[in-house]
């Protein structure tokens, strides 16, 4: 048997790998006293993936016998994810100085998990994608405990372990179900098996893929998978809370797609029930839980469960402008995530595990600037028009409208109103609430650069969505 | 008797389903990560069972993988409940409670 290589397929992939070993010699022979070695490689490793992934958007083909896939898809999750990566680290060294955390190692661990995502987003096969997830996952382990010394991030880091490591098994245990039925994990053997049998989900097959989704929907954090992730959220250092809400969600519903696209449009199997209720379900209880919240990492966590329900509209609808739609969300979602988180905690005045909605008073008048970065990120997150938050929500509802799910999106066009009293919350507490004993924000030029970069994205992309949302398409379309 | 394809796969459930038990109702981490690891092991059995059963060396292989997989989890979980215990001086994962909502 002839197998091609075509390395060009996971050409992003080998910079990525190439970069994580790079990094941590560089950190050996250097980080006796800073990281500034370390950190410059991984934003040059970062950029380099990035460089590579354009060059070769869509063109590569398939690698490694179908094992992997360059295709469009692939290129535009492996950009999405690059981009946050790249957001993130840029500034981390202010926050992990702060909080004497300054290890190379934390820069090696992103890029090991940027590594695991890019392989689930272009895999071909059911063992490469469990690779790529468990590698994000146990490098996520690590890095939602990187805070040692405190106990809350020693807690979020088990309680992240522990979990995952249960849905592991389920996960596991549900390719080799489908593995059993099918004969072969390559994805391509599968989805032929699905369309040339008479009874798709009979035998092993019905109860494989059902346990194969309930791992990717722990992943995604949708009810009732989603216990961990606001604990997970709240202990982790908040630089690693910004990545892990954006970067490994966009992860698992590129997976999702992956598996599931082309089997759902061309049978109709019963995903739509399951995937209704779960999406009902998370976006109301995601949404009232972070009615409830005082600290701005909490809601945010809960906000983020509700973005998931949204999402899981798109894959409901299993219809081209749903996967497309869930493309731009995802791509958009970063943005207003990395943004927020990364403001959330300069502005944070009581140290870690006590990030309060109160710390947010007066920045109207301390920083207007950051102010007002704030104010677009909520306002995204809500969904206002012209901001990237609305399109995706707009693409997303249409196609849940499209596939005749009216009432699904009933409920999440009545949540979005919800949702308003929140995230205008903080805006509130911005520019109008008046509080004693604030002290100046302190200097960091990468934190302004990074919010300044997530708002204008959010700003360029809601302003002209087309560009974007045609990139999507093709890219979806590579999918089939 | 002929030992078949499903006597294999029984066992395989049965074995999956009291690693989930463990996890359910045990309070020791350790003794949680060690459920964890039978019902990967379980799932294992699976694997090479069908493996077996198609002739094809895939599902084989596939445990390979998870094998290091598992490894792996085992070696940070380890090191994750190491840096508990010097914060409580316990594994119970009751006593893990700082943040509930």
């Amino acid at each position: 048997m002839n197998i091609t290589y075509n390395l060009p397929a996971i050409g992003t992939q080998l910079v990525l790998g190439a970069g994580v070993i790079l990094v941590l010699l560089a950190d050996l022979l250097t980080g006796k006293k800073n990281r500034d070695v370390a950190y410059q490689t991984t934003l040059t490793v970062l950029v380099l993936a990035g460089i590579i992934c354009v060059m070769k958007w869509g063109s590569a083909g398939a690698g490694f016998g179908g094992q992997v896939f360059g295709d469009g898809f692939a290129s535009f999750f492996n950009l999405a994810f690059l981009a946050i990566a790249f957001l993130v680290v840029f500034n981390s060294p202010n926050y992990l100085k702060r909080n004497e955390i300054d290890h190379g190692e934390y820069y090696m661990l992103i890029l090991i998990a940027v590594l695991g995502m890019t392989f689930m987003s272009s895999a071909g096969d059911l063992l490469i994608f469990f690779l790529g997830l468990e590698t994000m996952s146990i490098s996520l382990y690590v890095l939602a405990g990187f805070h040692k010394s405190r106990a809350r991030s020693n807690e979020s880091s088990l309680k992240y372990l522990l979990l995952g490591a249960f849905f592991t098994g389920f996960l596991l245990y549900g390719i080799a179900l489908i593995y059993g039925q099918v004969g072969s994990t390559n994805l391509a053997d599968i989805t032929s098996y699905l369309a040339g049998s008479a009874n798709p989900l009979g035998g092993y097959m019905g109860v494989g893929l059902a346990l194969l989704l309930v791992g990717l929907l722990f992943k995604m954090a949708v009810v009732p998978f989603h216990f961990w992730s606001p604990d997970v959220y709240d202990g982790a250092p908040t630089p690693v809370t910004a990545f892990m809400s954006a970067a490994p969600k966009a992860a698992a519903f590129a997976a999702a797609l992956r598996i599931f696209y082309d089997p759902a449009i061309s049978l109709g199997l019963p995903w739509d029930k399951t995937l209704w209720i779960a999406a009902a379900l998370t976006i109301t209880l995601g949404n009232f839980a972070a009615l409830a919240q005082s600290s701005i990492k909490r809601m945010l966590a809960y906000s983020s469960i509700t973005h998931a329900g949204y999402l899981m509209i798109g894959l409901a609808a299993g219809n081209e402008l749903g996967a497309s739609g869930m493309l731009y969300y995802l791509f958009t979602y970063g943005f207003m995530n990395v943004g927020a988180f990364t403001i959330a905690w300069l502005v944070n005045r009581r140290g870690e595990g006590n990030y309060l909605l109160s710390d947010f008073a007066q920045l109207g008048s301390r920083n207007p600037v950051m102010a007002l970065l704030m104010s677009i990120f909520m306002l995204s997150l809500t969904g206002i028009p012209p901001l990237a938050g609305f399109f995706g929500k707009l693409y997303v509802f249409s196609a849940g409208v499209k596939a005749g799910l009216i009432w699904l999106v009933v409920i999440a066009v009545l949540n979005s109103v919800v949702s308003v009293f929140y995230y205008l919350r903080v805006m509130v507490i911005m520019y109008m609430r008046e509080e004693e004993g604030l002290k100046d924000l302190e200097k960091a030029p990468t934190v302004a650069i990074t919010a300044i970069l997530c708002g204008l994205v959010i700003l360029l992309l809601g302003l002209f969505p087309g560009p974007l949302l045609d990139l999507a398409r093709e890219s979806v379309l590579s999918l089939l | 008797m002929i030992i078949s394809l499903n006597h294999y796969l029984v066992l395989s459930a049965f074995l999956f389903c009291i690693g989930v038990a463990g996890v359910l109702t045990r309070k020791n981490a350790i003794i949680i990560f060690a459920s964890i690891e039978l019902m990967l092991n379980a799932v294992n059995l699976s694997f090479i069972a069908f493996a077996r059963h198609w002739g094809d060396a895939g599902g084989q292989i596939f445990v390979f993988f998870s094998l290091v997989v598992a490894a792996a989890e085992v070696a940070v979980g380890l090191a994750i409940i190491v840096v508990l215990f010097r914060h409580k001086e316990t594994i119970n994962i009751d006593d893990v409670n700082l943040m509930r909502w």
